[in-house]
């Protein structure tokens, strides 16, 4: 292999790194108002139509470990190439670091198989630090997004409810699926406790929208990827209709090495390595948007170093890496005594719950700032890899067929009936709050590690606040009264301050946010509110690193929003020639 | 694509995965020349993950006599009724066999369970489990098989003998059979409209409030 790096002859109006919802939403944008578009991607293409990559309606049986995680994190069925550990591309940790980076590297990354919650983030998630003197304010308020939280709305589709809540803006919604049958009964608890419980609000199709994609046939496998496109991942929702055009050149199986730059520190294009040649490239382009993911978009920024930009491109405030936030996350479950013996029928429904808790307590002095949602699980569902463990905690607890408690374990007829009495009776339920966007939570180059191609890996440095910890331990509160409430004997004891009240660690719940983050002022922010570089006018972030903060809500329908809201300010500048 | 055209393919899609399984090991690429391609993918799976699958496959664990007794011990813990195969009949010892070897944190705690096990056959019958006569290895099971009841001697075969239940029970429920006698029903295309008006009624629940 010669060592000549391979410059590609066209220059292409805009290169973007990575196909995920926000890189996704920008080739589509851009493409589609003309723009020759270059697409990078770290994976192999990726269709969830093409029989060769179906997992969806597979059996366990066609697993050998009967789906469970040892290859994929989430299962051999799951539509995440990737995990939290990526052969030959490690990261590192600071000493006390709890930091878990999960990567999926195919086309539309890890929209493929996210749980499809849709939420709008709400007037006040824009501007909390008026509320509560914590992290910063958004530049932008909800009025500046919600013409595009709309335009998502419809080019993508959700469905949902109009609630009128002050901060769970409602949307353009298709009508929700009717809860399942321990979603009723979540429902009732809710009433009771006067907890809101309301359809949730997950980009999945009960009715088509256009010829190009179909309705959901209720698998309830959305995480395996959508044969019938009826579900938003951005390969088949984005990518794939981008490509449509004409105007959109893929690149797969090229990882991103640096962002080129001139003697101005204006962005000329990026250099990649083609993962399965080692060969290096160069693609020259006018504007570089980078959707790499928050965390794979700040170190693409830290390595594009020159002697303009020592630190880094973009990184003269000092800003970059920092503010790193994930998503609080923790949870708990019941056994139901009365749902034992039930009645059979499909209940697998969409992919994901069909109810949800939205934050209720906004306007309650609390010992703790911000808030979290409540996502529920339980029912009838697959067996894969796990099920049936533990029996001998059930059995020995609960009145059998006879109405008789027999001892704990066991084996035979007895016991294989119990696996069948006692199906469908667990009832989940998990919540995902705000965590504070702090300085001193970070990513950064760690100076001795590269990975297998040479470039140089990041370092995490990572912990929990009180603030945090005393939100998971109001989640574990709730959740043993809904539980309770709903007539549910709990699993397990209850979390403790020896694990922080069952608090995931930081990057468990996959919302990373925050490292290239936007604001007015460049001394403290990135990007400015276009999601553009302040040091270099071609260079756009259009990933979740740009968020201020991340409200309890999944940062996916804000990236789309805010990608398209670049896209179409980089259309906007590229007319009136100012990049 | 159209909602019908949607459900033809899934038809059709569904008919080939009923295949796979046959499949699966003969597709691995003949020498791992290099680096695998990074895109070939057959049947949802990588090149690579397909050939990790066939290499674990290939690899043997289980001797032949631990083999019979985990073979032996899944028919005890869950066995064919009238109606519905057991453990055998779902192939659950070579699930195990398999998974043994996916999950070596499995590992020690079936070979030296199975060692226990035999161990305390002999010492109280004087002959290993599976050369036991039935009567005798019901005896020795009822000793492991209660975690509450079991004496204090036996914690070791407790753990040993959860665990061997818990795979015994993965592997069964997670075939055809296992399905069909749990009554799942699911993993197709449907329309979902609800829980039926008879289960609402049992639970004094509904839709309309």
């Amino acid at each position: 292999m010669s060592f000549q790096i391979k410059e590609q002859p066209t220059v292409y109006d805009v290169c973007i790194v990575g196909s995920g919802a926000g890189g996704g939403m920008a080739a589509k944008v851009l493409a589609e108002s003309g723009a020759k578009v270059a697409l990078i991607e770290a994976g192999p293409w990726y269709d969830p139509a093409d029989p060769k990559y179906i997992t969806q309606l597979k059996n366990p049986w066609e697993s050998p470990r009967r789906g469970a995680g040892t290859q994929r994190a989430f299962g051999d069925f799951d539509a995440a190439w990737g995990g939290w550990e990526l052969d030959g591309e490690p990261y590192t940790r600071k000493k006390g670091t709890e930091f878990d980076w999960f990567r999926s590297r195919m086309l539309g990354g890890r929209t493929n198989h996210w749980g499809r919650i849709s939420l709008r983030f709400g007037p006040l998630d824009f501007k909390r630090k008026d509320v509560d003197g914590l992290g910063d304010n958004w530049p932008l308020s909800y009025d500046d997004v919600k013409p595009y939280y709309d335009k998502v709305d419809r080019l993508v589709g959700l469905f949902g409810s109009i609630e009128n809540i002050p901060n769970e803006p409602d949307g353009i919604f298709l009508p929700p699926p009717k809860p399942r049958l321990h979603e009723l009964m979540i429902k009732e608890a809710g009433k009771k406790l006067n907890i809101p419980v309301i359809p949730s609000r997950l980009s999945i199709l009960t009715k088509p929208i256009n010829d190009e994609r179909g309705a959901c046939f209720y698998c309830s496998q959305c995480s395996r990827g959508c044969q019938a496109y009826a579900d938003f991942s951005s390969s088949s929702v984005l990518v794939k209709p981008a490509m449509k055009t004409g105007n959109v050149k893929v690149f797969t199986n090229a990882m991103a090495r640096e962002v080129l730059t001139d003697k101005e520190g204006i962005a000329t294009g990026v250099s990649y390595v083609n993962k399965d040649t080692g060969q290096e490239y160069t693609v020259r382009a006018k504007v570089v948007v980078l959707a790499a993911s928050a965390c794979e978009s700040a170190r693409l920024l830290m390595n594009s170093k020159s002697s303009r930009h020592t630190k880094g491109l973009g990184n003269s405030s000092g800003v970059l890496g920092k503010y790193l936030h994930d998503s609080t996350g923790a949870g708990r479950s019941a056994f139901m005594p009365h749902l034992v013996d039930r009645q059979r029928y499909n209940e697998d429904g969409v992919g994901g719950l069909h109810v949800y808790t939205p934050w209720w307590l906004n306007d309650k002095k609390l010992d703790f700032p911000r808030g979290y949602h409540i996502e529920y699980g339980g029912g009838m569902g697959m067996p894969g890899y796990g099920f049936g463990f533990g029996m001998e905690n059930t059995n020995g607890k609960y009145q059998g067929r006879d109405g008789k408690i027999k001892p704990a374990g066991g084996y035979g007829l007895g016991l294989k009936d119990d696996y069948r009495y006692f199906y469908g009776a667990n009832v989940g339920m998990a919540g995902r709050g705000e965590a504070i966007a702090r300085e001193d939570n970070y990513c950064e180059i760690d100076p001795n590690v590269v990975d297998k191609y040479g470039i140089p890996v990041l370092r995490f440095n990572y912990k929990w606040s009180e603030y945090e910890i005393k939100q998971a331990k109001h989640m574990q509160d709730t959740f043993e009264e809904i539980l309770t409430s709903m007539g549910g004997v709990l699993n397990g004891t209850k979390p403790g301050p020896e694990t922080n009240y069952g608090l995931a660690a930081p990057g468990r719940i996959i919302h990373e946010v925050g490292t290239t983050r936007m604001g007015d002022d460049p001394s403290k922010s990135v990007t400015n509110r276009y999601s553009q570089l302040h040091e270099s006018r071609n260079v756009f972030v259009v990933d979740a690193g740009t968020f201020v903060s991340q409200a309890d809500k999944n940062p996916t329908w804000t990236i789309l929003a805010l990608s398209m809201r670049a896209s179409e300010y980089i259309i906007d500048q590229r007319k009136k020639g100012n990049i | 694509m159209k909602r019908r055209d949607t459900l033809k393919a899934l038809s059709l899609g569904t008919i080939t995965a009923t295949v796979v399984g046959v499949e699966a090991h003969a597709d691995v690429p003949k020498k791992p020349a290099g680096p695998s391609s990074l895109s070939e993918f057959k049947n949802g799976k990588s090149a690579a993950e397909l050939a990790y699958d066939a290499k674990i496959a290939a690899e043997v664990f289980f001797n032949a006599h631990e083999m019979q007794t985990v073979r032996v011990l899944a028919d005890f813990i869950i066995p064919a009724d009238g109606k519905f195969g057991g453990a055998t009949e779902a192939k659950v010892a070579e699930f195990i066999a398999f998974i043994v070897k996916d999950m070596p944190q499995h590992q020690t705690p079936m070979r030296g369970g199975l060692v226990w096990l035999d161990n305390q056959c002999v010492k109280q019958f004087g002959k290993k489990f599976v050369a036991c006569t039935k009567d005798q290895q019901i005896k020795m099971l009822d000793q492991i098989a209660y975690p509450e009841l079991a004496k204090l001697d036996m914690t070791q075969g407790v753990a040993f003998f959860n665990l061997m239940r818990n795979l015994t029970a993965t592997g069964y429920f997670t075939t055809e059979v296992g399905f069909k006698y749990l009554g799942y029903v699911g993993n197709r295309p449907n329309q979902w409209d609800g829980v039926p008006p008879e289960v609402l009624k049992k639970y004094g629940l509904s839709y309309d409030t």
